[in-house]
């Protein structure tokens, strides 16, 4: 039995309450699709190696913030950020960043599963070699497997893996996504509602998932559930109307918020 | 606060606080009615107080199922989650008044008519007078979600153990006085005990009232000092 002194439990009560090390850091994000400006200078730190969960209605502004994580709104012609981002201490809206690398260390994974028109197996080679992470066969192998015992999904597909991503069932394609964020080994994941497609059984093994993956990795979630934000994560941050209402740690938004447009929105009284 | 974009979830709450209400007032109505009842031996009303626990343990089913039923179907959060958990609890608070009350109610005829003194009589009531008071007010302020209100009402309660005391030193007396007290006098002490308990069990209800409607607890208490006990420890 594992014995804890009351120093230890006081320590562990103390470290799940506090933010801890900030992975990343937004400062002042502004960001404009055009003329229409979406968020309104959020501020929010994002803990290492814990699940933030951030809710808030629909057009808050959620996967704006979330896309500027990895310069992912880059790809949006329209969208103009402002305001800093730092990923350890460095900006990554600096010129000299590599992009590519950046969305190796800050990975992504979406709404709808997108697995690539390949291969289960390509699926998850395919980042591991554009980023030379590997280079024998047996080390593509290896990472394969790995990821795949990582995201749940191994057992169920380790005799077809040279058949296509897109016959599998919706849930194993979205833990097929996750298996291809992992296989760079990124630092940060972000999660832009990955179970809202899924089964209650699927969605309970990919919030199993996230619960393993915070032992190695940061994870920013968006989700709609407000039971899979109280379930997932340690802390949640809440946006309304472009901007950053509320963020806290997750047993307290979800008992007893300060905001009363978080309380309004978590309880279901929202317009 | 405002109302829910699904207005049944409204009503399912609002049912609830309903019957908060009415299993408070069934509360404090038997805990007058089994005083009364045990004062002037009155029979009657004390099997009206023993049938009316049946109506109260059906109100805290009912409340349970429908609090469960809720949690199942919309998984209430915040106030609501607070709300929903602290109704289970204050339920099960009263519906223990209703048994303390009964209890009471048991012990009318036990008594014997002539044997309470008048002036032991008056305090009993003075008490259940305190307690009734205190039980009607907690649920009020329940109720009309007056959380302020309820930090004075839990340091009432002092008061409730105060006159407990006093009534408890003053059967001592009489049952020294003459042993064939002793029979009335200590029904009469059990009755000054359950209308005590009843008073406990209002706190716990203010406490649990206060972090329903504010999310935080009431202000740590000081500790009390039982005195019945230490009275008992120095006459022996
Ligand atoms: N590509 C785009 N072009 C123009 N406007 C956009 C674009 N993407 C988002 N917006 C606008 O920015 C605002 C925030 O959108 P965003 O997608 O971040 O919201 P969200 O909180 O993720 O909402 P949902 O919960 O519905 O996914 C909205 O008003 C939306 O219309
Ligand atoms: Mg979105």
């Amino acid at each position: 039995m594992n014995m804890l002194t009351d120093a230890a439990v006081e320590e562990k009560l103390q470290s799940a309450s506090k933010p801890g090390v900030s992975k990343m850091v937004g400062k002042d994000v502004t960001v404009h699709y055009g003329e229409k400006q979406a968020l309104f200078g959020v501020n929010l730190e994002v803990p290492e190696k814990q699940v933030m969960a951030l809710i808030g209605p629909s057009g808050c502004g959620k996967s704006t913030f979330l896309r500027c994580l990895n310069r992912m709104n880059d790809t949006i012609d329209i969208c103009r950020v402002g305001g800093s981002i730092m990923l350890d201490g460095e900006d990554i809206y600096d010129p000299r960043i590599d992009v590519v690398e950046l969305r190796a260390r800050v990975g992504m994974v979406f709404q709808k599963p997108n697995p690539f028109p390949k291969s289960i197996y390509e699926n998850i080679a395919y980042g591991p070699r554009i980023h030379g992470l590997a280079s024998k066969k047996s080390e593509f192998d290896e990472v394969v497997e790995t990821s795949l015992q990582k995201a749940g999904l191994f057992n169920e597909v380790k005799d077809r893996l040279h058949e296509p991503g897109t016959g599998l069932s919706g849930g194993q394609q979205q833990r097929l996504c996750i298996a291809r964020a992992i296989a760079v080994s990124p630092e940060v994941i972000l999660m832009d509602e990955p179970c809202s497609a899924l089964d209650p059984i699927a969605t309970a093994k990919v919030e199993e998932l996230i619960d393993e993956l915070r032992e190695n990795y940061t994870i920013v979630i968006v989700t709609h559930s407000m039971q899979q934000a109280a379930r997932v994560s340690q802390r949640t941050a809440m946006f309304h109307l472009g901007n950053l209402v509320e963020e806290g740690p997750t047993d307290k938004m979800f008992t007893n918020p300060d905001d009363k447009r978080t309380q309004d929105y978590i309880t279901g009284r929202f317009g | 606060m405002g109302e829910h974009t699904v207005s049944s979830f409204d009503e399912e709450l609002g049912h609830i606080d309903r019957l908060i209400r009415e299993m408070g007032d069934l509360a404090g109505a038997m805990t007058r009615a089994s005083t009364n009842a045990l004062l002037s031996s009155d029979t009657a009303l004390a099997q009206r107080v023993i049938s009316d626990d049946t109506i109260m343990d059906a109100k805290q089913r009912e409340l349970d199922e429908r609090a469960i039923t809720l949690i199942a179907k919309r998984q209430p959060m915040a106030q609501d989650l607070r709300g929903v958990v602290g109704a289970i609890r204050m339920a099960a608070d009263l519906e223990r008044i209703g048994d303390l009350a009964k209890n009471i109610a048991k012990r009318v005829g036990a008594v014997g008519q002539s044997a309470t003194p008048r002036t032991l009589a008056h305090s009993i009531d003075n008490m259940a007078g305190l307690v009734l008071d205190q039980v009607n007010a907690v649920v009020d302020f329940y109720v009309r979600r007056e959380a302020e209100q309820l930090v004075p009402l839990r340091d009432e309660d002092e008061k409730i153990d105060i006159q407990y005391t006093s009534i408890f030193r003053e059967l001592l007396t009489y049952m020294m006085e003459d042993p064939r007290n002793i029979t009335a006098c200590t029904h009469l002490l059990f009755c000054a005990k359950n209308l005590e308990r009843i008073g406990d069990h209002v706190t716990n209800i203010a406490e649990n009232a206060y972090y329903v409607m504010t999310g935080s607890q009431l202000p740590v208490q000081r500790p009390k000092l039982d005195e019945t006990q230490m009275s008992v420890e120095a006459d022996s």
